[in-house]
């Protein structure tokens, strides 16, 4: 594939299509500034604003957009909120769209036929898979992303991080709980680290 | 085509979902450079979104299982680009140019990719719209031999309306080169019942991103 990829950049750049230092930048910045963190940001400052996460559930983009210094800028971005009662999952079953803007490129999984095949009809199957056990009484939201809107799932608090700041809020939050394939880190996981 | 393998909601076999620790952005150079030269070609303005899904559901169904993510993206666009006239197939098999190419209305530069931006598909809407949060409708039995994002475990079914998106433009129409033609979307919620029938699990819930010419009211 290495081969055949560089022929047809190649073609590209010599047919004056592509610029080969636009590309350099492209991957520059799915590698290094794009990526979970953003939404880990995002779902922190949400956990300790009442007034954010308010907006944010109104309208993502604009909420998202809002934080200071925040590149890229979000589009058609929907904030969906676990609660006792809904735990959500996100999925593309036609493709593997995904949000970008606050999570960069979704992992190999996401884009495998498994994961599009059985969310929407066996998602706690899915997340058993995952290793996610929800309680019986929790009942399940799948967000099949069939247009250009994106979906980012606001995971629930964990109990015991109680004044915590945003920064080691932000910490607990993994991606996988913002596609809703998995649940915040407990606290007791960054406490340990942090002595 | 629509009632391709791309269309996998619902289908058995594909085996367990396997999750991996640590994983890479890329897991090879030219996973990145198929990427790059992807959003480069689409920055052209050339084709749509749509239309460069399309040409991935147009893989035959076994090229598209046997290939990787940015494979299936790579051998799309190898498509594309010849499918254009933006490149000939001699030129794909010697590896090189063999003619100049021909005159884009735009190129992205190094300093245009320093921002990073991702298109809006909303558009003003050309009307009311038809369905508002809460009604039922029905979602359309159709199957179009061109593209549409009305996955098939989804046609002929009961919903509710939950909210309504505003006017996007068609990916119906913009996949084939029709015009944007933007319709009102919206999200449709359905039960994991009324999905997969009476044996499913009661505490499951499904919603759609669903275009107004997708439903009818019920």
């Amino acid at each position: 594939m290495q081969l055949r990829v560089r022929a047809l950049e190649t073609i590209l750049t010599e047919k004056g299509y592509v610029d080969p230092a636009a590309l350099d930048q492209i991957v520059e910045n799915v590698e290094t500034k794009i990526g979970p963190h953003i939404g880990a940001r995002v779902v922190a400052r949400a956990w300790v604003d009442p007034d954010f996460k308010r907006r944010l559930l109104e309208d993502a983009s604009a909420a998202v957009n809002s934080l200071a210094g925040f590149d890229p800028v979000a589009a058609h971005l929907i904030a969906v909120e676990n609660t006792p009662q809904t735990h959500n999952v996100v999925v593309c079953t036609l493709c593997s769209c995904y949000p970008w803007s606050v999570l960069g490129l979704p992992p190999v999984w996401y884009k495998s036929a498994p994961y599009r095949s059985r969310t929407v009809i066996d998602p706690k199957g899915v997340l058993a898979e995952f290793g996610v056990t929800l309680p019986a009484t929790t009942d399940v939201r799948i967000w099949d992303s069939t247009a250009e809107t994106r979906f980012l799932v606001v995971p629930m608090r964990p109990a015991g991080t109680e004044g915590w700041s945003e920064e080691a809020l932000a910490a607990l939050v993994t991606r996988d709980s913002m596609v809703g394939t998995g649940l915040p880190k407990p606290p007791e996981d960054e406490s340990e680290a942090a002595r | 085509m629509t009632n391709s393998i791309h269309d996998m909601g619902g289908m058995h076999g594909f085996g367990p979902v396997t999750p991996e620790p640590d994983e890479p952005v890329f897991h090879a150079d030219w996973e990145g450079r198929v990427y790059a030269v992807q959003r480069a070609m689409g920055a052209t303005g050339l084709w749509t979104i749509d239309g460069g899904r399309a040409s991935l559901e147009n893989l035959p169904p076994l090229a598209y299982l046997a290939a990787s993510y940015y494979k299936r993206w790579f051998l799309g666009l190898e498509r594309r680009v010849v499918a254009y006239g933006l490149v000939g197939e001699d030129e794909i098999a010697a590896g090189r140019a063999l003619r100049p190419g021909i005159r884009l209305n735009r190129k992205l530069t190094a300093d245009d990719a320093k921002t990073i931006s991702f298109a809006h598909f909303d558009r003003p809407a050309t009307g009311p719209a038809r369905f508002k949060a809460g009604d039922r409708v029905r979602t359309k039995n159709i199957h179009p031999a061109t593209h549409t994002r009305l996955p098939r475990y989804a046609r002929g079914k009961l919903g509710t309306v939950e909210a309504v998106r505003g006017c996007h433009v068609f990916p119906d129409t913009a996949a084939v080169g029709a015009g944007e033609s933007p319709q009102w979307l919206y999200a449709v919620v359905f039960t994991g019942r009324e999905l997969w029938g009476e044996e499913a699990d009661p505490s499951i819930k499904v919603s759609i991103e669903a275009f107004e010419p997708y439903l009818a009211p019920a």
